[in-house]
């Protein structure tokens, strides 16, 4: 099993302007991720392994929650409040995993898998 | 987590739960159910009748595309036996709306009805865009929401349709409903939750989507592939309707019935008999002769302030006492050519059955 999970992403409604204004991304993520969620800047695993806590540092599968984080950190160019709030993505966007909505899939707890896709949706603009 | 099973039809694989119900449902059964529900509004209110013709208020976004898409395939499916149109307002936002006019017309062709756009530019000669130029970022709405509302209905009457139909989804009404108790605003708190107007003399305008979560027209317009433009307006990020907007979508991370909960107490509604001697009757406009609280309607008077270079006196009626007592109206200024509505509204009461009945 590799050590890296390869997806693709995919934004509408708007959300693709804060992504350098493209739709479409392919990205490549590590398939094991730091155990404590943080919500602290730190984007690659070699800077988390540099700062880890006394003992022995715990891994999980990457999760949706992680990604979300993940894109904010590495393909997010501007105005993060309208992406991610309170550590999940801001309400009003729509997230799909394999057109399926997140929340019949555990919405952050979703274990991703190489060649998911993942599409994030905004519903906040006029009608 | 293993994967689901319709909770419909048992058979393919849920792709959605809905925030409605909290059903886990498939694809084809969620086209089904959404497109039932809308069509169960229809018939319930009675709102359509055979031979009507009917506007779709379309801006290009995502409630007006799937309106057109549903209005059209359900007058098919259930024979209405209604005359479809698309009319459109270009309020001169560069940027915003003349991008989504493109999308309107590919709206047309992909949807086979006849297309109308009606500027602000050509019906009050000002643009939004002029509009904030002199008014700021603060209650341009105002301008906005009460000129599209006259551009509406004028655009109907050119077109000679006997109905108006918005894309108003639920979550647009229980933030009104919300903004209206914030406002103190008790006779709109009255008439927001109506899902069909009328006055006597303007054309009954109605909202299909009154009971649609936002949410689901997205996936519908998503999973259907419907082309359909995103993108908020330049100058709404300062509109006050953005803090109800707010609320409301912690409100439904929390318990999703919440907007239909919203909804259903703003129509439980009833105004008390001494607060309701103090409204306003209706009367109409004496320079434009549409209908209005006032000797003017709204919109004459907003003109005014801006024509006069005083725009933000006429957005209250405190205010508007203040360009009064400035000076009488001058002549020469530009005024809202008159309104003459069509002659579905001036004839007397239908009698034919309503559709679905």
């Amino acid at each position: 099993m590799s050590g890296t999970i390869s997806l693709k992403i995919e934004f509408g409604g708007g959300l693709e302007l804060l992504f350098s204004n493209q739709r479409s991304h392919r990205v490549t993520i590590p398939a094991l991720v730091p155990a404590a969620s943080s919500s602290s800047t730190s984007s690659s695993s070699t800077a988390q392994t540099a700062q880890d806590e006394a003992g022995a540092e715990k891994k999980k599968p990457a999760d949706l929650a992680y990604l979300i984080f993940w894109l904010r950190d590495n393909l997010l160019k501007e105005r993060e409040e309208l992406f991610i709030e309170n550590g999940t993505v801001r309400p009003g966007i729509l997230v799909l995993v394999n057109d399926a909505d997140w929340e019949l899939e555990g919405e952050g707890e979703y274990q991703l898998k190489d060649g998911d896709e993942i599409v994030f949706i905004s519903t906040l603009h006029g009608g | 987590m293993p994967p689901r099973t319709c909770a419909l039809c048992n058979d393919a694989r849920a792709i959605l739960k809905r925030p409605k119900t909290g059903q886990t449902i498939c694809k084809d059964c969620f086209f089904y159910v959404f497109e039932t529900e809308v069509h169960n509004t229809i018939t319930e209110a009675q709102l359509f009748k055979r031979g009507d013709r009917v506007a779709i208020g379309a801006s290009g976004g995502k409630d007006s595309t799937v309106l057109a898409h549903v209005m059209k395939t359900l007058n098919e499916r259930y024979d209405y036996g209604l005359e479809l149109f698309l009319l459109s307002i270009d309020e001169g936002i560069t940027g915003y709306r003349d991008d989504s006019l493109e999308t309107v017309k590919r709206n047309q062709e992909q949807y086979d009805m006849p297309l109308k756009i009606l500027s602000y530019d050509e019906l009050y000669g000002w643009t939004m865009d002029a509009i904030v130029s002199q008014v700021g970022k603060k209650n341009n709405c105002t301008f906005c929401g009460v000129f599209r509302r006259q551009a509406l209905d004028r655009g109907a009457a050119i077109l000679n349709v006997d109905h108006i139909v918005t894309g108003h989804n639920a979550d647009d009404i229980a933030e009104t409903v919300l903004m209206n108790i914030m406002r103190g605003d008790i006779a709109r708190l009255g008439r927001c939750t109506s899902i069909c107007t009328q006055g006597e003399d303007t054309i009954k305008r109605s909202k299909p989507f009154k009971y649609a979560y936002e949410k689901e027209i997205v996936m519908y317009a998503y999973f259907k592939k419907l082309d359909y433009f995103s993108t908020e307006c330049i100058y709404s990020p300062d509109a006050y309707r953005g803090h109800a907007r707010a609320f409301l979508k912690d409100l439904e991370a929390a318990r999703p019935s919440a907007i239909i909960d919203i909804i259903h107490s703003g129509e439980a509604f009833e105004i008390k008999e001494d607060v309701k001697a103090t409204q306003k009757l209706q009367q109409t406009c004496i320079r434009c002769g549409y209908m209005s609280s006032n000797e003017l309607c709204k919109a004459c008077t907003l003109l005014e302030g801006l024509e006069r270079g005083m725009a933000q006196a006429a957005v209250t009626d405190r205010a508007r006492k203040k360009l009064d007592a400035v000076g009488p109206t001058p002549d020469n200024l530009r005024q809202i050519p008159m309104f003459k509505p069509p002659s579905s509204v001036q004839s007397s009461t239908h009698t034919t059955a309503a559709v679905g009945t």
